[in-house]
């Protein structure tokens, strides 16, 4: 029981990282319909840019000011990533739009190549450790000599996930710009005939989807405290699954996606083997794929001759 | 009047060139600034400190400004007319590529008479100016050919046929040819290198290409784990040529059954061979199998999954597999038999020959030469068959393929089968060829390599997947020779750090200057009255 709680905090810490990157990649193919593949490695490069803003702050403001210090990173983080993803959709899809179905998802592994490649080049192939953050525990309560904790680096990943995600939901669901966004998942020329601008639309949508990256990169820097160029493909793929499990173009399916992405992964870990766990996460992706195509909150896709 | 005019015209254009310029500074400013300017390392006592690289970022600020302010600023219209007269005239070529030759040679003259970086960079001009030299030429002779033997006559069409014919075979004795003329240039110790790290290194690839081309190319299954067959191919090689074949013995006592294994000596490549292409196929089938209602990227992303679950039990499944660590001492391939080695019983006291390692590697490279050529042909006769007619049907649209009868099942599995079979071939030359395998090898990166030569060759085409191997992993290799940039860069730069940096910079590139591939023209292996080259713009892929 002390265990499975202590799991299932750290799993929705987990599962919260996750269900952030996995929104950038549903929100992407709900609007135009191709697996972003270089998501997983702009949240590799938001991680490193949030590595490189703290070191610049800590040595600046001090280390007594951490809460400040890191809602500075999490801003500097989250626009500089949002530059960069629009750039990429500027320059690697954009040409490709309405180019044969496949052109899109190649580039995309090209630019997830490079990516990975440039700051395995910028940066060294070493990985970077920070000074461990928030790292004090709250013992919530106590059995047979095993505490549970959570720790503060948990509650601040949980605030800042759940105000973001809210934040994001009211944007989506309540703005003019997520009316434009849902009218032009449904069709892009109809859309475009009621006067919304298609282009800008799409290149807002990479830019949340950055944001919500870069948040996520930011978490993750806080949470591991280890950053490598290596480490966009693994959560980037684990966090494609999470967006099919919950339905692929569904935003509330992502997030718990993500949920369910990252718990299976820690029970994994605690109670079979933690060798095994990416192997859990995959076989999660194609047992899911083949049997519930459309996820748990998505629509089945009907093709039309 | 007119110079008034044109002032007033170019004005705004010069105003918009800037104000473009500046604004790809300025986001090249906002991208770079955190990677380029700065750079975290780690310091003596192991903590993270920060570098600062000013003069390298703004080195790379000021030539995308630069860059954008003269892409704005070229007459492109008019440069896109002169490049296309240039491109046709057979005349112009030629004069380009004497030039480039008469500039090489000097460039050669002048490396070999001087001494020092100056002599370094001369020689690595000169290389380039050759290169140059052969590319204008190859464009010459093409555009003789198209202004001589237009298309729209019909005898035009049957010599280029012809030509076309005459190509090939020249091809096929420049690729026999090619060891023993590097060893005749290079002396036996020089050669292995550009035998083995381009001939042999290009040649699997191309393989492995033409493998996945009749999944990706023919069948329309965008395959991302492809990377799996081959290390499946690679593994069962290893595994059974270290440990011998199993097979069930019988005993006269108490368990009376138990696993005997049957060691294969020197024989070992030739018999494993295609048991790891059966082995592969059978793996093809048997991760065919669930993924048969997928399609598009829903399939590609499937595959990926499968070809990562392979190579995580290859690391995490130590007791067969050794894990990270690898299998190492995997017996080579002997010549039919003789094994390669010095003294006595090996092929070169069996032929009265010098003991040299070249042997062995040009011999690997006529196997992987003669495996290459099985690939391709055994695909060209399959496209002629049912079974290759139901593959490019069932990429063309999988519903209207249904409607017409033709069982989509057996069509999908035997293009997994087949391909992976090929991939099963070229793991088992590579773990021959290398005599070590690790997991390492069988990464997702070398299923995105292989699908990237795939689809910028042109799907479907043979000669344009073989080309897009030699400019991706020959253009790759070649970083490692180019001892110029050293010059350069100064001494501490390393070319082959940027290897895959410019392979996913060329991949996007490519994507968006010819979205369908380099051979983007289709031969139809049917046809109706006459042969005639369809373009793959007009037909619907990826959809399989």
């Amino acid at each position: 029981m002390e265990v499975f709680v202590q799991q299932l905090i750290n799993g929705i810490t987990l599962g919260s990282i996750y269900g952030l990157i996995a929104i950038g990649y549903t929100m992407v193919f709900g609007i135009l319909g191709m697996v972003n593949f270089a998501h997983g490695d702009v949240f590799m490069v938001s991680a490193f840019i949030a590595l490189i803003a703290f070191l610049i702050l800590s040595a600046w403001i001090g280390a007594g000011l951490i809460a400040l210090t890191l809602l500075i990173v999490l801003i500097i983080a989250m626009v500089m990533t949002s530059v960069l993803n629009w750039a990429i959709e500027r320059v690697a899809y954009r040409p490709l739009r309405g180019s044969f179905r496949l052109a899109p998802l190649i580039s995309a592994i090209g630019m997830s190549i490079l990516l990975m490649n440039f700051v395995q080049v910028a940066q060294g192939p070493r990985n970077k450790a920070i000074p461990p953050l928030f790292a004090d525990v709250i013992v919530l309560f106590t059995v047979d000599g095993y505490d549970v904790t959570v720790s503060y680096k948990q509650i601040v990943i949980w605030l800042v996930t759940g105000v973001l995600l809210l934040a994001f939901w009211y944007l989506v669901s309540k703005t003019a710009l997520g009316r434009a966004q849902r009218a032009c998942e449904q069709d892009q020329r109809m859309a475009a005939l009621v006067g919304v601008n298609v282009d800008r639309t799409i290149s807002i949508t990479f830019i949340i989807a950055a944001a919500l990256a870069a948040v996520a990169g930011t978490m993750y820097l806080i949470h591991y405290g280890v950053v490598s160029f290596a480490d966009g493909f693994t959560p980037g793929v684990k966090a494609f699954t999470a967006a099919v499990l919950g339905g692929i173009g569904s935003l509330p399916g992502a997030v718990i996606g993500g949920l369910a992405i990252g718990l299976i992964e820690t029970f994994w870990s605690a109670y079979f083997s933690s060798d095994y766990k990416d192997v859990a996460a995959f076989s999660i992706l194609v047992v899911v794929m083949i049997f519930l195509p459309q996820g748990l909150l998505g629509r089945p896709e009907v093709e039309k001759v | 009047m007119t110079a008034e005019a044109s002032k007033h015209a170019s004005r705004p254009d010069i105003v918009r060139a800037l104000r473009a310029a500046a604004f790809t500074g300025l986001v090249a400013f906002g991208l770079l600034l955190p990677l380029i300017a700065f750079r975290a390392i780690h310091d003596i006592r192991n903590e993270l400190v920060l570098e600062t690289r000013w003069p390298l970022f703004a080195a790379f600020v000021a030539s995308a400004f630069v860059g954008q302010l003269i892409w704005q600023l070229l007459p492109r219209d008019r440069l896109k007319k002169m490049l296309a007269e240039f491109s046709r005239s057979p005349r112009k070529l030629a004069a380009a590529a004497s030039t480039c030759a008469l500039a090489a040679i000097i460039l050669w003259i002048v490396g070999t008479a001087g001494f020092g970086a100056e002599a370094e960079i001369a020689f690595g001009l000169s290389y380039l100016f050759a290169f140059a030299t052969i590319a204008f030429l190859i464009g010459a002779a093409a555009a003789w050919v198209t202004t001589r033997y237009p298309t729209s006559s019909a005898p035009g069409r049957e010599r280029r046929h012809q030509i076309g014919i005459g190509l090939r075979m020249a091809g096929l004795g420049f690729l026999i040819a090619y060891p023993l003329m590097m060893l005749w240039l290079a002396g036996s110790q020089g050669s292995i290198k550009w035998i083995d790290n381009f001939g042999i290194q290009i040649l699997i690839y191309v393989m492995l290409g033409w493998g996945l081309n009749i999944v990706v190319g023919l069948a329309g299954l965008l395959d991302l784990g492809y990377v799996a067959f081959y290390a499946v191919g690679a593994y069962s090689f290893a595994l059974l040529a270290k440990n011998g074949l199993p097979f069930i013995a019988f005993a006269s006592e108490y368990p009376y059954l138990a696993v005997d294994f049957y060691q294969l000596g020197p024989w070992a490549f030739w018999v494993l061979l295609p048991i790891a292409g059966i082995l592969a196929a059978f793996w093809g089938i048997l991760l065919g199998f669930p993924v048969l209602r997928l399609r598009g990227d829903y399939l590609a992303i499937v595959t990926l999954a499968f070809g990562e679950i392979i190579r995580l039990v290859l690391i995490n499944w130590v007791d067969l597999t050794n894990g990270y660590a690898g299998i190492s001492g995997v017996p080579r391939p002997s010549f039919f038999g003789i094994p390669f080695i010095e003294g006595e019983g090996g092929f070169a006291a069996r032929y009265g020959l010098k003991f040299e390692a070249i042997h062995r590697t040009i011999f690997l490279y006529y196997v992987i030469l003669v495996l290459a050529l099985i690939t391709a042909l055994v695909t060209i006769r399959l496209r002629r068959l049912p079974i290759g007619r139901a593959w490019e049907a069932l990429r063309e649209n999988e519903i209207a393929c249904r409607a017409l009868g033709i069982n989509t099942t057996t069509t999908k599995l035997t293009a997994f089968a087949i391909g992976a079979m090929f991939g099963g071939f070229a793991g088992s030359f590579f773990a021959a060829r290398q005599g070590f395998i690790s997991p390492e090898s069988f990464t997702f990166m070398e299923s995105a390599v292989i699908v990237a030569i795939v689809v910028l060759g042109g799907m479907g085409s043979q000669i344009g997947v073989a080309i897009a191997a030699i400019i991706m992993i020959g253009g790759t290799e070649l970083m490692r020779e180019l001892d110029v940039l050293k010059v350069i860069f100064g001494k501490g730069f390393d070319p082959t750090q940027y290897r895959m940096l410019l392979f996913g910079l060329g991949m996007v590139l490519i994507m968006i200057w010819k979205p369908r591939g380099l051979i983007s023209k289709r031969q139809p292996s049917v046809f109706l009255k006459e042969r005639k080259a369809v373009s793959s713009a007009h037909v619907r892929e990826g959809h399989g």
